[in-house]
């Protein structure tokens, strides 16, 4: 997981113009690195583009709203690394 | 292009479903009130007004590929470029090629040719969405109609979500 967070960090800190240093594996997207909906859209085509992957962001949102799911779950890079590592895992399955 | 109601292209001259490309032309108008202002005695097309063109023909490409199910909305622009004047009569030649279809959003690369010279290019992002209520998709399935829209496409995307 470790690359993947590395991947992700280096991402989001050229991206959005943040701080590598400041951008910790218990980090939340939105509530600690101040990334709107909008500025994670960029974000998001980047990892997409770097995995290999179409991280279901619709299907995550919709989990949230209902209340299935927190925010948590998705949007601190430690989980959000591991949702990639599957999506990966499932494209090479 | 009739600038009054927002619409900046004319006729789809090619989609390509397996490329995910399109090909659209538009023609400046000889007048507008938009050139009495931009500028007096110096009538240029703006460039926001190029920039729309580019996401307008973005947009039916987008629509095309999730074949009138979902609609997009325009969210980013990125490295935009106005590299010559566009004036009343041109014929421009507008294509855009989808980057990525993500979940709810796609990206687009698009120009414009300007009699075989490149005048205008940029990357968009779009926020791509079911169509929030029947009125407009009945008024793009229209639109579609008017501007030569190749009906007969697969639904490469996967699945027609209605």
């Amino acid at each position: 997981m470790s690359s993947t967070f590395d991947a992700v960090a280096n991402i989001i800190a050229e991206t959005c113009d943040i701080p590598r240093e400041t951008i910790k594996p218990e980090s939340h997207v939105i509530n600690d690195l101040g990334i709107d909906s909008l500025d994670f859209l960029d974000v998001a085509f980047a990892i997409d583009k770097a995995f290999g992957i179409k991280m279901p962001l619709e299907q995550w949102t919709q989990e949230v709203n209902e209340g299935k799911a927190t925010t948590e779950q998705y949007f601190v890079l430690n989980n959000l690394c591991t949702h990639i590592d599957s999506l990966v895992a499932a494209k090479g399955a | 292009m009739r600038f009054e109601y927002f619409q900046l292209i004319d006729r789809i001259v090619d989609l390509d479903v397996d490329n995910q490309t399109i090909r659209v032309q538009a023609t400046v108008p000889l007048s507008s009130t938009i050139f009495e202002g931009h500028f007096p005695g110096y009538p240029l097309m703006p460039g926001v007004l190029l920039l729309e063109s580019m996401a307008q023909s973005s947009g039916w490409l987008i629509i095309a590929l999730h074949e009138f199910s979902r609609m997009p909305f325009l969210a980013a622009f990125a490295d935009a470029k106005l590299r010559s004047f566009v004036k009343p009569g041109d014929v421009l030649d507008i294509s855009a090629t989808l980057m990525h279809q993500g979940s709810g959003f796609a990206r687009t690369r698009a120009q414009i040719h300007n009699d075989g010279k490149l005048a205008c290019n940029a990357e968009m992002t779009f926020r791509v969405v079911e169509f929030p209520n029947e009125e407009l998709r009945a008024h793009m399935e229209r639109a579609a109609a008017a501007l030569a829209f190749p009906r007969k496409v697969a639904d490469p995307l996967g699945g027609r979500a209605r």
